[in-house]
């Protein structure tokens, strides 16, 4: 039933108006207002080329992508075949791989990070454990290292991962797998020629998610990295808060937009063909 | 054949467990050692005691950005459900120009990366004088809350029969009828879901406290993120159990409401 | 003598586009108070969107509403003093029965006695006595659409409106219904407006029909009217079996493409093309050896089915046509034969001729 035009747009004013007024107008003025610091816009243009030509700011953004990178490979790895038993568990098993999907998924960034840190630490768990038992002499640098920010950011998006594919591979007509069986296809022969491809659209809108999510993460790099993983949120960060280098930041941020709005719309088309849709 | 079905079944299964013990031990790691005994954290605890938590409920800083954040995360679910809920309800039943671009709109948050949205809002912010005002960072996470709630209530509004809307206003029911009478009781256990999936999200959210906050409003995850920057203290496990403890309360209450509307709608004569 | 009442619904010239599509386009009808009166036409005739413009669920772009005499053209569904039952029966899965019959009452803050008396009289009236504290998901298909039945007439409406109510039912069950509808809506003497594509069950219960094609009344009139006196080959063939053989006026005469002459007792507009129309029950067959007339043509008996108390005659004639011939399965009738020539008969009062 439709509303009629004047009310429906009246219940979604509200919202509407919080996201514009906090959220749309704030960037819009950050970045125009930062920029605008500098005068011309040939000040501006200047600024850019010599921001992408400092070998800080292209070391971070290259790093930023590596490890997001990274970090989309573990979790697809990782994720599909626990998001292949999640699809096919029922009852008990079922609620029980849930479980541990959802309740990582729902809590802290901060609290899971952290975990991580108890446990990849100098004096974490893991050093513990190898040094009572002799393997090593000395604890190894799990953390504030590469290793560590993979580690922890997988962790932390993995949850995006699985629930993505586990839409797209629910879709999947278990009579088609069977059909297949039926005419005598292997095992290996039918998840490669039949189910791959019928759950490609998710590995594609699962790892667009991971990687969007990955480029602009903030707290695990901020955590676990060490001083040459900069990545370009952290940069941003202490653009302001160390710098107080307003133009820099804002420049950033539009590199920052760019690239995650550009795979939004792609990550969309994915997405939509998989039914569930988190973003 | 056979054993090759079950064999490959069976290491299947084997990894399952692995990767699912693997989600759960981070956590599991946080609040075995929340409780450990020694003066630093040791896994497993060589002894046990409650003492981290006596002395986060003994520090007034600590409880000072509990309550922050309780009462942020309070007034940011509250209104992003009413407000989501006004959205999803016109989404859901609206057939608008723009709509997909609304929409898009409004789930744009959870996808421009925080620290934008935290460094924008401060911009703003900081020239108005409002950083530290608690109800301005209530605002603020309404704004990454919204789509949570939107997700959530869009689903729940997509189960509800636009006959019966039709059959209320028939009735006599005005538009606010409908929605006080009809959708707002079908539609009860998704507003819960977003109320506490939305304070959930406020109560967790770092960055844009980090930047919002000030000294006044300090919230919890802001204080543990201070913290960890300077000495991992042990008291961060207890503080965090608490955290991981009120999520799993909100699935449990979310899955047990889940759970008694399913078994009404299924009993039959 | 009575005070002449306002009809209970008048729609005038009413149009209803969806962007580029109109969908009801200058619909104009009258309806009588008391009056049962059926919307037929396949989906996409625009049956519904009629019914839901008359219901107030949607406005129209041109045209007016009167309902009982008043302008209801935008007046919102609350206040048409309408009631209306659903296909999908629309019970409120969180209100029991007596809280759905109740709800038009409750809405309308009725006392607490007066609310309970008329909600008992409306169970009452559609046999749901008893039931007062079940749930929809407790109660049949049947059951659920009584409860809609009762909740549409508590608030004493001087229109029902009715979507398909019978459409999610069984043979069985829907031919009870049918009756105990038609029942309750002359008991109460209330005018209601049903929107249906199932044929028969306009025929068996309305006093009159609107046959929609493609957003027009292709005709108006009671049941017997339209199905014996169909205006167009679309009425002709919706509206039960019908035979259409194709024929043309030469010199005035109308004939076949082989020259066999027809006669009609009246004739639409001044057509020189077109179809001739002929039920099946009213067509004879004869042996091909009957003294010729008017009103007859050879053919070929193609197949005959057994339908119980009629005999289906499948006859091909003239230009690959199949006429279909109707015959009662008494005991004096004799029968035909696959590959029987025959001759096909009717009478000129039958027989009518339509555009194409």
């Amino acid at each position: 039933m439709p509303l009629y035009r004047i009310s429906q747009w009246a219940l979604i004013a509200p919202a509407l108006v919080l996201v514009i007024a906090l959220f749309m107008m704030p960037i819009a003025w950050f970045v125009g207002a930062s920029l605008a610091e500098l005068g011309s816009i040939d000040a501006i243009w200047s600024e850019a080329k010599s921001v992408l030509g400092s070998r800080a700011i292209l070391g971070a953004i290259w790093t930023t992508n590596v490890i997001a990178l990274v970090v989309t490979i573990s979790a697809l790895i990782i994720g599909y075949p626990l998001s292949y038993a999640l699809s096919r568990a029922k009852g008990l098993a079922f609620s029980l791989i849930l479980i541990c999907i959802v309740v990582p998924y729902f809590t802290s960034v901060v609290v899971r990070t952290y975990a991580w840190m108890v446990i990849l630490g100098r004096n974490g768990i893991v050093n513990q454990v190898l040094l009572s038992t002799g393997l090593i002499n000395e604890p190894l640098n799990l953390m504030y290292n590469r290793l560590g920010v993979v580690i922890g950011m997988t962790y932390v998006l993995l949850p995006y991962m699985v629930l993505t594919l586990f839409g797209a591979m629910k879709a999947v007509d278990s009579r088609l797998l069977q059909a297949a069986e039926g005419m005598g296809a292997r095992p290996l022969t039918i998840f490669a020629k039949v189910f791959l491809p019928l759950t490609l659209h998710g590995v594609m809108a699962g790892s667009l998610i991971v990687f969007i999510l990955a480029i602009g993460f903030f707290i695990t790099p901020a955590l676990m990295g060490g001083t040459g993983d900069i990545m370009m949120a952290t940069l941003i960060e202490r653009e302001i808060e160390v710098s107080q280098n307003w133009p820099v930041a804002a420049l950033m941020t539009i590199a920052l937009l760019a690239i995650t709005l550009t795979l939004y719309a792609l990550y969309g088309r994915f997405a939509d063909r998989s039914g569930e849709r988190f973003v | 054949m056979m054993a090759g079905n079950s064999l490959r079944s069976w290491i299947l299964q084997a990894l399952v467990v692995l990767l699912c013990g693997g989600m759960l031990a981070p956590i599991a790691v946080v609040v075995v050692a929340s409780f450990s005994g020694g003066g630093y954290l040791k896994f497993p605890p060589e002894s046990l005691s409650l003492q981290w938590y006596f002395r986060f409920l003994g520090d007034a800083r600590w409880l000072a950005s509990l309550w922050n954040s309780f009462v942020i995360a309070l007034m940011a679910c509250v209104f992003s459900t009413a407000v989501g809920f006004l959205a999803a309800y016109a989404i859901a039943r609206g057939a608008f120009a723009f709509r997909n671009a609304v929409v898009a709109l409004l789930l744009m948050p959870l996808i421009v990366p925080h620290i934008v949205t935290a460094v924008a809002m401060y911009f703003l912010s900081a020239r108005f004088g409002l950083v530290g005002f608690k109800p301005w960072i209530a605002l603020a996470h309404s704004v990454v809350a919204l789509p949570v709630v939107l997700i959530i209530l869009q689903s729940t509004l997509k189960t509800i029969d636009p006959n019966l809307e039709r059959a209320a206003m028939i009735s006599g029911c005005s538009r606010a009828g409908v929605l006080r009478h009809v959708v707002l009781p079908l539609a009860m256990p998704g507003l819960i879901s977003a109320l506490l999936f939305s304070f959930l999200t406020s109560f967790d959210e770092l960055l844009i406290s980090l930047f919002l906050a000030g000294i006044r409003a300090e919230t919890l995850p802001v204080r543990i993120w201070n913290s960890l920057l300077l000495e991992v203290e042990p008291t961060i496990a207890a503080v965090s159990s608490l955290l991981i403890a009120m999520t799993i309360v909100a699935l449990v209450i979310e899955w047990t409401i889940r759970k008694m509307r399913s078994n009404e709608l299924s009993t039959s004569h | 003598m009575k005070p002449s009442t306002p009809p209970s619904v008048e729609l005038s010239a009413l149009r209803k586009s969806y962007g580029r599509e109109t969908v009801v386009k200058d619909i104009s009808l009258t309806i009588p108070q008391g009056e049962f009166f059926s919307l037929l036409g396949p989906s996409g005739s625009g049956k519904t969107t009629t019914l839901s413009l008359l219901a107030g669920f949607i406005r129209p772009d041109q045209g007016r509403i009167h309902i009982n005499g008043t302008d209801a053209t935008f007046a919102p569904p609350r206040e048409r003093g309408l009631g209306m039952v659903f296909q999908n029966y629309a019970i409120f899965p969180h209100l029991d029965v007596f809280g759905n019959v109740a709800f038009p009452l409750t809405i309308r803050k009725l006392p607490k006695a007066e609310i309970a008396e008329r909600v008992k009289k409306a169970l009452e009236m559609v046999k749901l006595t008893g039931f007062e504290s079940r749930f929809a998901r407790q109660l049949s298909g049947g059951q659920q659409q009584r409860v809609a039945l009762a909740r549409a007439i508590v608030g004493h409406p001087s229109v029902v409106l009715m979507d398909e109510p019978l459409g999610a039912l069984d043979k069985n069950l829907r031919y009870h219904m049918q009756v105990e509808i038609k029942e309750i809506s002359r008991r109460l003497g209330m005018t209601v407006v049903y929107v249906t594509h199932d044929q028969e069950e306009a025929l068996t219960m309305s006093d009159r029909i609107a046959i929609m094609d493609r957003g027009v009344i292709a005709q108006m009139g009671s049941p017997r009217a339209i199905y014996e006196r169909p205006e167009s080959s679309f009425v002709a063939k919706f509206l039960g079996e019908a035979n259409l053989i194709e024929a043309r006026r030469v010199n005035g005469v109308l004939q076949s493409a082989t020259g066999s002459q027809f006669q009609t007792a009246e004739d639409i507009g001044d057509l020189n093309d077109g179809k001739l129309f002929v039920r099946p029950e009213k067509v004879t067959l004869l042996p091909s050896d009957a003294p010729p007339n008017v009103n007859q043509l050879p053919g070929e008996v193609r197949r005959v089915s057994f339908l119980g108390n009629i005999i289906r005659y499948e006859v091909s004639v003239v230009n690959d046509q199949t006429v279909l011939c109707d015959a009662a399965n008494g005991s004096s009738s004799s029968t035909f034969s696959p590959g029987d020539k025959v001759l096909l008969s009717w009478q000129s009062a039958d027989a009518r001729f339509l555009g194409k």
